[in-house]
């Protein structure tokens, strides 16, 4: 009668015995001396220039594609980027991003184009700073910035609401809604071809 | 005069004014203590650390204390309340109580008596604080217990068991101070050190075991195995709050006060400045020597820092073997030599004698070590060529591991 806890006789299976014994060096302790070192380590370090930095009143630089607070970016002229097609909220792994898209009128113009974003929030109690918002823009209206105190009381304060998000403007830029630039459609402000607001662009829209 | 006399004639205002005096620089020495062992440690670890309350961050600990008072005190439910409470009021009284026998500077004048910075001199003044410190112990222990929880009881039985047993080793080490000053207070084994070499210099093997004792004795690193976070918590005091936590917290720092300042009145000569600098022993009308005092004393704090910024802690089966088979033994044996030593010197034999003795020690020291050497390599020998044993064990080299799939086949057979 074979015992039940038998192991497995079988012909391929490796044996115990067939591995070799290889003796591993170990190196025991070393030397008084050797162990000793680590005071001179730490007595040195008094000497050495300090790693702290003194966050509030200096703020270290970060590195440049640091994946800050996001920003909606505007064209040449003031016009928003954003058309308003929710694909950063899908791409959105944390569901951090809500996007309302509205018509552009003529009277109510926001974007180049048909469609522009009419509500944009991104709640950063929930985003994880990945970028796939980023990489998902078409229109390159959504960027991230540096900028990383994001900290504040209370989780209204940190649901961003589009005009939180919005790009300042710039020298040669005018406040939205106001008219596209004359003779131009959608793509060239697409290609960059928009460098600056037109006099007839002002006085907001038509 | 001696410093008996100088201090039996002091009268009793002046007594309680001197009690305060301790005290507060117990407290205020407490405060700058863990302020700098903050700073330093930080400095250590490429940090800055506390730089906010106040100038340099100096009334940092001040801030802390005072938050530690303004917190709840909680006593758990599970706890005997007296002695819960009892056991912080133990533990640091009983360390501002050894501060008294400690002299801080030699003849001065206070508030237009003469006198001396000392509250008391007993004959047996280091005994005095061995005893101390020794019921010190029961607020560590009776705070384990009292609690009513686990890890505050294994701490608590953990750093009694630590303190005990390197108290022995710090009494040993100071048994061969004692004989070399021929007394057992503290004044009086600072006198026979002014004008000699310190102790530091004469019983060096001493000097390492009470510095190593004091450690262990103290709780600190690389011997806080009393607190170790991962394994007990907090320790014995993981159930305290509020200022019966402050007062442990000012009891350790006390209590590293109080062997620092032991170590240097015993070992770095106490008060009196170091050879050469004796003419600064009369600025302030003595009062200066105070400063040479605390800079030893802050000497061995240092030492303190700089072991807690080093080393990593012991395991508890290591920490007690080195105690009890290393610092106690090596210790016995050194008062042995002492005692052979000074009894020749005191029987005026020829120097060639004392000679002799020495390089008789040398030999028989080396004769050991090279006898445990050998010991050593033979152990590390590998074992015999033998039968396999009949329970199965892995491969080992010599040894044939226990086939399990066979032998069992021969038994079915």
């Amino acid at each position: 009668m074979s015992n039940s806890i038998d192991p497995k006789k079988s012909g391929t299976a490796a044996n115990v015995d067939d591995v070799a014994f290889t003796e591993v060096d170990q190196p025991g302790p070393g030397s008084l001396f050797e162990q000793a070192k680590g005071f001179w380590v730490t007595f040195s370090s008094i000497f050495k220039k300090n790693l702290t930095v003194a966050y509030p009143e200096v703020k270290a630089p970060t590195e440049e594609r640091f994946h800050g607070r996001h920003q909606l970016n505007r064209h040449a002229d003031g016009l928003e980027k954003c058309i308003g097609c929710e694909l950063c909220a899908w791409a959105c792994p944390a569901d951090a991003i809500f996007v309302e898209g509205a018509d552009n009128t003529p009277e109510n113009q926001m974007s180049p184009g048909e469609r522009y974003g009419k509500t944009y929030q991104i709640n950063y109690l929930r985003c994880v700073f990945c970028g796939l918002c980023i990489e998902a823009c078409p229109t390159r209206a959504l960027t991230m910035t540096n900028e990383y105190e994001l900290a504040d009381t209370s989780r209204e304060k940190l649901i961003f609401e589009k005009e939180d998000l919005l790009a300042p403007l710039r020298a040669g830029m005018l406040a939205p809604p106001h008219p596209m630039y004359p003779g131009m459609n959608d793509t060239n402000y697409y290609n960059g071809d928009v460098t600056t607001a037109h006099p007839s662009q002002e006085g907001g829209s038509k | 005069m001696t410093t008996v006399e100088l201090l039996g004639k002091d009268p009793g205002w002046l007594i309680a004014a001197k009690a305060l005096i301790v005290f507060v620089i117990c407290v205020v020495s407490t405060l700058m203590a863990v302020w700098t062992e903050r700073r330093v440690l930080a400095k250590m670890q490429l940090r800055t650390g506390p730089n906010r309350v106040g100038p340099f961050g100096l009334l940092q600990s001040l801030s802390d204390g005072v938050k530690l008072a303004l917190k709840e005190d909680i006593i758990p439910a599970a706890a005997d309340k007296v002695i819960f409470i009892a056991a912080p009021i133990i533990a640091a009284a009983m360390c501002f109580m050894s501060f008294a026998v400690i002299p801080m500077t030699g003849k001065v004048n206070l508030f237009g008596q003469e006198t001396a910075m000392q509250l008391t001199d007993l004959s047996v003044g280091v005994l005095y604080i061995l005893a101390v410190t020794s019921i010190g112990v029961y607020g560590v222990v009776l705070a384990g217990w009292s609690s009513g929880s686990t890890y505050p009881l294994l701490g608590g039985l953990r750093s009694s068991a630590q303190v005990i047993s390197y108290e022995v080793a710090m009494g040993l080490s100071l048994v061969a101070v004692f004989m070399y000053a021929g007394s057992m207070s503290t004044s009086e084994i600072i006198n026979s050190q002014h004008n000699n070499y310190w102790n530091v210099v004469v019983l060096f093997p001493s000097f390492v075991i009470y510095v190593i004792a004091m450690v262990g004795e103290t709780n600190r690193a690389p011997f806080d195995l009393a607190e170790a976070e991962g394994e007990l918590v907090g320790g014995f005091h993981t159930e305290y709050s509020s200022l019966k936590f402050a007062l442990f917290f000012l009891a350790e720092y006390v209590n590293i006060v109080a062997v620092s300042a032991l170590a240097a009145t015993l070992f770095l000569g106490g008060y009196h400045a170091p050879p050469g600098l004796g003419f600064t022993e009369a600025w302030l009308g003595g009062w200066f020597t105070i400063v040479w005092f605390f800079l030893k004393v802050n000497i061995f704090f240092f030492i303190f820092m700089w072991l807690r910024a080093t080393l990593p802690r012991l395991r508890y089966d290591q920490f007690m073997k080195f105690g009890w088979k290393v610092l106690i033994p090596v210790s016995l044996i050194w008062i042995l030599v002492v005692a052979t030593l000074r009894v020749i010197q005191q029987e005026g034999a020829p120097r060639i004698v004392i000679v002799a003795f020495a390089i008789g020690l040398v030999l028989v020291a080396t004769a050991a070590s090279s006898l445990f050497d050998r010991s050593k390599k033979k152990s590390e020998e590998p074992l015999a060529e033998g039968e396999a044993p009949d329970f199965p064990i892995p491969s080992l080299p010599g040894v044939s591991s226990f086939n399990a799939s066979t032998q069992s086949g021969d038994k079915s057979e």
